[in-house]
């Protein structure tokens, strides 16, 4: 089946340019140089039919400036290591399509915000995984490996809760989209607050009160507006916000109970 | 992290979601609102100083101008009231992914009652 038509019954099939039906042969990419105080280079690169971001950020690596920094993977959007802000937007590079995001055959790419700039597209993740350390997002086990295995059903509601959070694969662009994280630095943020509502619903996990107190204080699940920018942009598709709304609701039990 | 202004961020971040919106919405009513209180007590207090020094400020309350602005605070009020069930349902409630409808029953409600005001002040 030739690109350019959709399949019939598949959503996911999208339309895509063949070669010669580009509106463009190259597409003009200012790339972020150099540390916070760094400029933007522009490159011109040509263009090809299911072209991704981070195929063009590639190209300018191996044909233009082999010292141009940036980080990747899988490819396959597995890892999450290769998210940078193209045109304005927080993205993962390797599933993001140029003809999805270039206006006007240009592109901008800055490395994600929110974090401190290591070089170029690199950032500094440290910040990032220390507030999942922060908000406990280590299973806390109740069982050793000489127990029997654990029974979960997969229907229960405990579960479906922890399903519904536990595709994160930690690319930052939620963080990177959050206003409340550039508001004040210290928020936790949507993805370590994510990861802390999955093993809220863990049944297997015996931390939940040390957990509950460390994502109550003033940097944590409260401080989130419900803006919602984290689950518009999260490329996994997860809602974030639903993730703090719930632990909001554990911390408000908590409290009534005694607990906190 | 790459230094940028308020409206440099602003513009180059993107379209905004509903929920953005709706917190933008709810964070300057408020604002507004806690503006406006002081002078509510103010105006209220005329009444300590006698009967005439209170019919005199609500006679100039008549005024169009004043109208238009007690209008914006009617708005104002319902803004911030449907933008706060909003939060709490969406805080409260379980999560059933109509936060987006949420904010738009918020601005619908809050329009409603813009709309009814305007026309029963006149």
């Amino acid at each position: 089946m030739t690109a350019g038509t959709a399949q019939a019954g598949d959503p996911h099939r999208e339309r895509r340019p063949e070669t010669a039906q580009l509106a463009s042969s190259s597409i003009d990419v200012d790339v972020w140089r150099g540390v916070a105080d760094g400029r933007f280079v522009r490159y011109r690169v040509p263009r090809e039919a299911s072209q991704t971001v981070l195929d063009v950020v590639t190209w300018i690596q191996r044909n233009l400036d082999p010292t141009l920094a940036y980080r990747y993977a899988c490819r396959v959007g597995m890892c999450g290591s290769c998210a940078m802000t193209v045109n304005g937007v927080a993205r993962w590079t390797c599933r993001t399509h140029v003809d999805r995001v270039a206006a006007g055959a240009r592109l901008e790419l800055r490395p994600l915000s929110n974090l401190p700039v290591i070089r170029d597209l690199v950032c500094d993740m440290r910040g990032f995984f220390d507030k999942w350390a922060a908000a406990r997002g280590r299973l806390v086990p109740t069982a050793t490996r000489n127990d029997p295995m654990a029974r979960v059903l997969p229907a229960s509601r405990e579960r479906r809760a922890a399903d519904a959070a536990i595709e994160c694969i930690g690319c930052g662009v939620c963080h990177a989209s959050c206003d409340i994280v550039a508001w004040r630095p210290d928020y936790l943020g949507p993805a370590a607050l994510n990861r802390a509502w999955t093993l809220v619903n863990d049944v297997r996990d015996g931390g939940n009160r040390a957990r509950l107190a460390a994502v109550a204080g003033d940097a944590g699940c409260h401080a989130c507006h419900s803006q919602a920018s984290c689950t518009e942009r999260c490329p996994k598709h997860l809602a974030p916000t639903a993730s703090i709304a719930g632990l909001k609701r554990a911390v408000s039990r908590a409290l009534l109970k005694g607990e906190l | 992290m790459i230094r940028q202004g308020p409206l440099q961020r602003f513009r180059s971040h993107g379209d905004r979601p509903a929920g953005w919106w709706a917190f933008i919405v709810h964070r300057i009513s408020g604002v507004a609102l806690a503006l406006f209180l002081p002078v509510h007590f103010w105006a209220l207090g005329r009444a300590l100083e006698g009967e005439a020094a209170l019919e005199g400020f609500l006679r100039w309350t008549g005024n169009p101008a004043v109208k238009v602005a007690e209008w914006g605070l009617v708005v104002l009020l319902a803004a911030h009231l449907t933008g706060g069930l909003r939060v709490l349902a969406l805080e409260f409630l379980p999560w059933r992914n109509w936060q987006k409808s949420l904010a738009a029953v918020a601005a619908g409600v809050s329009l409603l009652v813009a709309v009814f005001f305007l026309l029963a002040v006149r």
